[in-house]
């Protein structure tokens, strides 16, 4: 029997060594040497903890995959969604075979491109075309391939008149869509797309996930890992959800991107760390952060697009008389930067502090915000830099008499603005 | 989980940790040639880029150095090259022994210098250091050029030099010379993949092998009870038959013994340095 699967993944983990590597380890190597020689097993792939970033290590190895299995038939697309370290980027790197997997194994059917980055192998000293072919050749075509494909590369990347100068002095911009206009001629049966559409303007992305959904309607493999969840919903019909390192869900892209947003997204409102866990250094930790809103629907905070809330902050200085600012970037979780605001610089004595950012209503759009806290010194230095500390979602209400029920575009959604037909 | 195993399927690539001894794919490079091709064009080609005198440089390079060395070696050092003009003995040993310590050096950098692409895609690990060894030979023969002239010049002016026959083996000459280079790096490479420490010695090591290979002397003035010790070295009787087939019998000896024992020792040490890197291949890239 003939199935269509063409990736099959058989009970593949990853372990990693973290910290350094040096001294210290050699007494591994030789312990799980000694162990091997005498038939025994490995006595490391035992240890390992699960991969919490947020935790300080207390064993020298991590999973950073466990135990998956999973199957992907011919010309299907497969979204790969999760946070940051939930192992996507790993799973990437096993299947586009950068490293291969501690236990277990992958089984593929036909030619694999994979793209964990843009450009890999330019060389800033060879020109345009030389490139086009290094690059090409690298990701696994033939010269001849390429020079089919040569004047459409070149048309899609527009630097038709840089074309023989060296890349070293092309713009980024130039040089990104280069590299991308490579990248989107492969023809391989199965292509492997890290997050690389993160770069590049708007106009350009959409240019790329045209140019992917292409390649998917032709019946080719496409495996999309990104955080981009419009991107990952426009272009696979199925999705896995990975978390920890194993797959937390997996099916249709609508159902499992729900279950992510349910399961990571929106209790997030509320963070607390104890002293010595806290975000932070010496001079500043980042105590809690907590979304206050007066609303409540079921014992839920709910912010809709008029609701106003606050955003506070409780944190720990560390030096009496130290200068400090908060500064604060608001995104939307498909990466748009939506406003910076910082405090002005306070010299502060040494203890507990607390902070208020006050949100109005009609400020923003329905949709899924995190904000990242830097905890400035002296409205210059940055002391540290708190990623995804809370994540909101603003939920749409019914609206007026405008006859549009889509999406709204934008990242924000002033109606406080006038906006008149006289 | 438990996977039926109705496994009567083809499958294309097979990933896991395991290795055999020798697993490589020779069709699977054979796919990849043309990227073989263009890692050679563009070790070549970005070589001298934004110089004005571009490739001239590769066959300037062996011009200055055994310049330099006539000075050092010949002129205050008094070190005897027999009866063959220095300047000539020099240029030649040295266009064959830079070829050796440029593709080992860069050879036993392999996973360390290129970390950056390994990481991000895939494609036969072994593509990289062939390609540095044929690029390599692609430099030397350049550099080669210039020593064939001065030779020339030698052989009918001055009448100090005198090749012969023999000189028709320098291919066979190259091609252990490249393969001892590449099983010797490939080595290097694999054992330093984790562990640094060996690639320190290395940079040191190729300086001081230098002196132990008949490089800027020919063997004959060495005494014969050292001279049995020279020979080990796998390097001795390649050098001494170049310059014998090439410069004569006063710059160098053929013998065939040793020259069985250098090809016997190149080929052990080139599958070594194989299944090393076979065996590192797969997982360097995660204690890089």
């Amino acid at each position: 029997m003939s199935s269509n699967i063409v990736i099959k993944a058989e009970n593949i983990s990853k372990q990693y060594q973290i910290g350094q590597i040096g001294t210290g380890m050699i007494s591994h190597d030789i312990k799980r040497w000694w162990a091997l020689m005498r038939g025994k097993e490995d006595p490391y792939l035992k240890v390992g903890m699960e991969n919490d970033r947020t935790q300080k290590a207390t064993s020298a190895y991590t999973w950073a995959v466990k135990d998956i299995n999973f199957d992907v038939q011919q010309g299907e697309a497969l979204g790969v969604i999760g946070k940051n370290g939930a192992g996507k980027s790993t799973l990437l790197k096993l299947l586009s075979r950068v490293t291969a997997p501690t236990t277990g194994q992958i089984k593929i059917k036909g030619r694999v491109a994979s793209l964990l980055e843009v450009g890999t192998g330019f060389h800033p000293e060879l020109t345009g075309r030389e490139n086009i072919y290094m690059n090409g050749t690298i990701l696994g075509m033939t010269r001849k391939e390429i020079a089919r494909k040569f004047d459409e590369i070149v048309d899609f990347s527009g630097v038709q008149m840089y074309i023989d100068t060296p890349v070293k002095r092309y713009s980024s911009g130039m040089y990104v869509r280069l590299a991308f206009g490579v990248a989107a001629h492969l023809e391989p049966e199965i292509l492997i797309v890290d997050e690389v559409l993160a770069v590049g303007d708007a106009e350009f992305q959409k240019k790329c996930i045209g140019k992917m959904s292409d390649v998917a309607s032709h019946g080719r493999t496409i495996i999309f890992v990104s955080h981009n969840l419009l991107a990952v919903q426009s272009l696979c019909k199925s999705a896995i959800f990975m978390k920890a390192g194993t797959i937390a869900d997996s099916g249709p892209t609508e159902k499992v991107i729900n279950n992510y947003l349910s399961r990571e997204i929106r209790n997030c409102i509320e963070a607390k760390w104890d002293m010595d866990k806290a975000p932070g250094n010496d001079r500043i930790r980042l105590l809690s952060a907590r979304i206050n809103v007066e609303k409540q629907i079921d014992g839920q905070d709910v912010i809709d697009v008029n609701t106003p809330f606050d955003i506070d902050f409780e944190f720990y200085n560390g030096v009496d008389g130290q200068g400090v600012n908060l500064s604060l970037v608001l995104y939307t979780t498909s990466g748009v930067c939506v406003f910076n605001v910082t405090t002005p610089v306070a010299k502060l004595s040494k203890g507990h502090h607390t902070s208020r950012l006050r949100i109005p209503g009609s400020l923003l759009n329905d949709d899924i915000y995190t904000i990242v806290l830097f905890l400035v010194k002296d409205g210059s230095s940055v002391l540290h830099v708190v990623e995804d500390v809370l994540t909101f979602e603003v939920l749409d209400v019914k609206r007026g008499d405008t006859g549009w029920f889509g999406k709204w575009v934008g990242a924000v959604r002033p109606t406080m603005l006038e906006f008149t037909i006289d | 989980m438990s996977v039926t195993t109705a496994d009567n399927e083809k499958w294309d690539i097979n990933i896991s940790s395991k290795t055999s001894l020798l697993d490589i794919d020779i069709k699977e490079i054979w796919r990849y040639r043309d990227l073989l091709v263009m890692f050679i064009i563009r070790d070549v080609v970005t070589r001298y880029k934004q110089t004005i005198l571009g490739p001239l440089w590769f066959m300037l390079q062996p011009i200055l150095t055994a310049v330099i060395y006539t000075l050092i070696f010949s002129r205050i050092a008094r070190i005897s090259t027999n009866d063959t003009p220095p300047i000539l003995f020099y240029l030649g040993s040295l266009t064959l022994w830079n070829y050796f310590s440029e593709t080992f050096g860069i050879i036993s950098k392999t996973f360390t210098e290129n970390a950056n692409v390994l990481g991000k895609v895939y494609f036969p690990r072994l593509v990289l250091p062939l390609s540095k060894a044929i690029s390599g030979i692609m430099k030397m023969l350049m550099q080669f050029v210039i020593f064939f002239g001065v030779l020339i010049y030698h052989v009918f002016v001055t009448h100090k030099a005198s090749p012969n026959w023999y000189a028709l083996t320098f291919p066979l000459l190259l091609i252990v010379i490249a393969l001892f280079s590449m099983g010797a790096g490939l080595l290097i490479t694999a054992l330093t993949s984790k562990y640094r420490d060996l690639s320190f010695l290395v940079v040191f090591g190729i300086q001081l092998y230098m002196y132990l290979t008949p490089v800027i002397y020919p063997l004959s003035i060495a005494s014969p009870d050292k001279q049995v010790w020279l020979w080990l070295n796998p390097l001795t009787a390649i050098f001494e038959a170049f310059k014998y087939s090439f410069l004569g019998a006063n710059a160098g000896q053929w013998n065939n013994f040793w020259l069985g024992y250098s090809l016997l020792f190149t080929l052990v040490m080139f599958l070594v340095g194989l299944i090393m890197f076979n065996k590192v291949e797969k997982k360097f890239i995660d204690v890089i």
